[in-house]
């Protein structure tokens, strides 16, 4: 019967990739993965090597495609790998902070004694600037590649606890809730069984949003100098180092710049796509 | 048949707290309910029948209180519970083992996103101890048991997938996998049209034969009271005006209440032309209600004594009502 529309994985995939946009977003995001998975077996040189004869080469010509940064460094190289821990940042923001979002906006949506200070929390957090607040928090940890995780990481949550704060509201009085309830079921095995699956859409979506986010905020921090320790490449190092020259080397901040750019809005545009796809009100033309 | 109340509802006051007034929603309900047999809880819209069956489950939402009153309720195990008082912790184990519930709205009372099988399956994993295999078998004899056809190969099959009339029996066998001793019936069949409520409430009735529970149905159809209940509690404004045994309250009704309801049920064979008799008037709200006899004001039996408070009295053996012109209204029916 109507079992076709269920949003089962392959509906999900169909209704993603028939957009095309949507579709480019994912082979683009595919394409930084692969590259950042794979760069210690095909980047060209070793991302730290210094070289001073091949100090500031420019790219698309002779051993440095991408060229060579101020230390004789291999562009391309140092791409590959930074890719690694600004996708892993960005990464793990969007699971640390889903995870706690969950957790806070559960406890806040399920139990009416705990909304109130929650929630103040929640707005509280959301009343600092993104990144003023990432500043404080990586000055306070240290830029380690953890901390500016965990920093960024409590700079999201509130946005996912609102999120699951207002849909556990929501679906705590659905009558399948009481229903359950009437029939013994216990305040954990609710939220397990009946609000955590049903917020799995609106979380997912903004998760996707953060992980993008979060990869530009990474870049934001360290090009401000207070993100993760300037010895680690990251696409944001690199465009922070990159700019003392800017008149001789522009392809030093471009090349990085680009890749956070496609990074960031291919991940939006999936997120967008997500979206689209999961809300049934709109899966239904598919 | 085991005539000892497995239920009885004594003095039971619930308030709920609206805007800082405390408005009085149940006012000293009394009842009782046989082992295997139905209850018919009949009333109006805002009478008080559903927040009863939420007290007793304590399920009252939080700006709601019991203030007085016991419902004794023998489990099965022998042991007597006060359900008026009872912690939140204990009740958990007296829902769905003991004392079931289904809802009006067999549409939404499932969730969307778990097939049959699995909601049914979690009611056993909730309150018994099977293993994967033994699960899926008592799913599949409670899904037989409730007429679902082709029980094994509907396990898999959402909510969606079925008519209303099949989601209200998977409701059933949900609310019956445990085999509780007493089912709470909340209007089941109001929202299901008139053949289909007929199926479930035969349903009901041999589900009830066979594995003995005792019911309480709640519900405002006259008609359906007739076709189910053993037993009937008339509601109105918060207080149980009427209980007799349903052959006695239809044939002699003794609160005008309960014969103004009885008049305004539509019959074949009444006389073409004749208007349906309604009750004037119309519910007093909670908050404004009369110092007497609630229904003094629409009573047309009414006397000038009716402003004191009367009590639930028998009438008859078995046959109790709150009207100081009880027996009269009863001989002149």
């Amino acid at each position: 019967m109507a079992a076709a529309t269920f949003s089962d994985e392959p509906g999900l995939f169909r209704s993603l990739t028939a957009r095309p946009a949507v579709l480019a977003a994912l082979v683009v995001f595919g394409l930084i993965l692969v590259a950042a998975l794979l760069a210690p077996w095909i980047s060209p040189a070793d991302p730290a090597r210094m070289s001073v004869r091949a100090r500031l080469s420019p790219p698309f010509g002779g051993a440095y495609l991408l060229g060579a940064d101020a230390f004789g460094r291999d562009v391309l190289s140092r791409l590959l790998f930074a890719g690694r821990v600004s996708l892993s940042i960005g990464l793990g923001v969007a699971v640390v902070s889903t995870a706690l979002g969950i957790l806070i906006g559960l406890a806040a949506g399920f139990f009416r004694r705990l909304d109130a200070p929650l929630s103040r929390l929640i707005d509280a957090m959301m009343a600092f600037p993104d990144i003023l607040l990432a500043i404080a928090l990586v000055a306070i940890l240290g830029g380690s590649i953890l901390n500016v995780i965990l920093a960024l990481s409590i700079v999201y949550t509130p946005r996912i606890a609102r999120i699951v704060r207002a849909a556990t509201l929501v679906i705590r009085e659905l009558p399948f809730v009481e229903a359950a309830r009437a029939l013994g079921s216990s305040n954990l095995s609710i939220m397990a069984w009946h609000v955590l699956p049903n917020i799995v859409s609106p979380v997912t979506v903004q998760a996707t949003f953060i992980f993008a986010y979060a990869m530009l905020a990474e870049a934001g921090l360290s090009f401000l100098g207070v993100g993760v320790d300037p010895s680690i490449p990251t696409w944001g190092t690199m465009v922070n180092e990159g700019r003392q020259y800017l008149d001789q080397a522009l392809y030093l901040i471009l090349f990085p710049g680009i890749a956070i750019s496609l990074a960031v809005l291919s991940l939006q545009l999936i997120g967008d796509g997500l979206r689209d796809a999961l809300d049934p009100r709109l899966a239904k033309d598919v | 048949m085991n005539r000892a109340p497995i239920l009885s509802v004594d003095g039971l006051r619930v308030a709920f707290r609206s805007r800082g007034r405390q408005v009085t929603a149940l006012r000293d309900v009394d009842f009782s309910i046989e082992a295997g047999r139905t209850l018919a809880l009949v009333g109006e819209s805002g009478s008080g029948k559903s927040v009863t069956s939420l007290a007793l489950l304590g399920l009252l939402p939080p700006n709601g209180k019991v203030t007085g009153g016991r419902a004794t309720y023998r489990s099965r195990n022998g042991a007597t519970l006060d359900l008026a008082g009872l912690p939140a912790k204990q009740f958990r184990k007296v829902r769905g083992r003991e004392i079931a519930m289904i809802f009006q709205e067999p549409m939404s009372s499932l969730n969307p996103l778990f097939s049959i099988g699995e909601q049914i399956g979690e009611m056993l994993k909730l309150h018994e101890d099977l293993d994967a295999a033994a699960r899926r078998r008592r799913v599949v004899e409670m899904l037989e048991l409730v007429e679902i056809p082709a029980a094994a190969s509907r396990l898999d099959d959402y909510p969606h997938e079925l008519s209303g009339g099949m989601r209200q029996r998977v409701m059933i066998a949900l609310a019956l996998v445990c085999a509780p001793q007493l089912l709470i019936a909340d209007e089941p069949t109001t929202a299901l049209d008139v053949t289909v409520q007929a199926q479930i409430l035969d349903l009901m009735r041999r589900l009830q034969r066979e594995m003995g529970m005792s019911i309480l149905f709640i519900t405002h159809d006259m008609g359906v009271v007739a076709e189910m209940a053993d037993d009937v509690a008339v509601m109105y404004a918060g207080a149980i005006v009427e209980e007799a045994g349903v052959e006695a309250l239809f044939a002699r009704p003794a609160h005008p209440y309960t014969r103004g309801l009885l008049a305004s049920i539509p019959r074949p064979d009444r006389p073409e032309g004749e208007r349906l008799k309604a009750i004037p008037g119309a519910v007093p709200p909670l908050t404004a209600l009369p110092p007497g006899c609630a229904f003094a004001p629409r009573c047309p039996h009414a006397l000038p004594a009716c402003d004191q408070p009367v009590a639930l009295e028998a009438v008859l053996p078995a046959h109790r009502a709150a009207c100081i012109r009880a027996s009269e209204v009863m001989a002149d029916a």
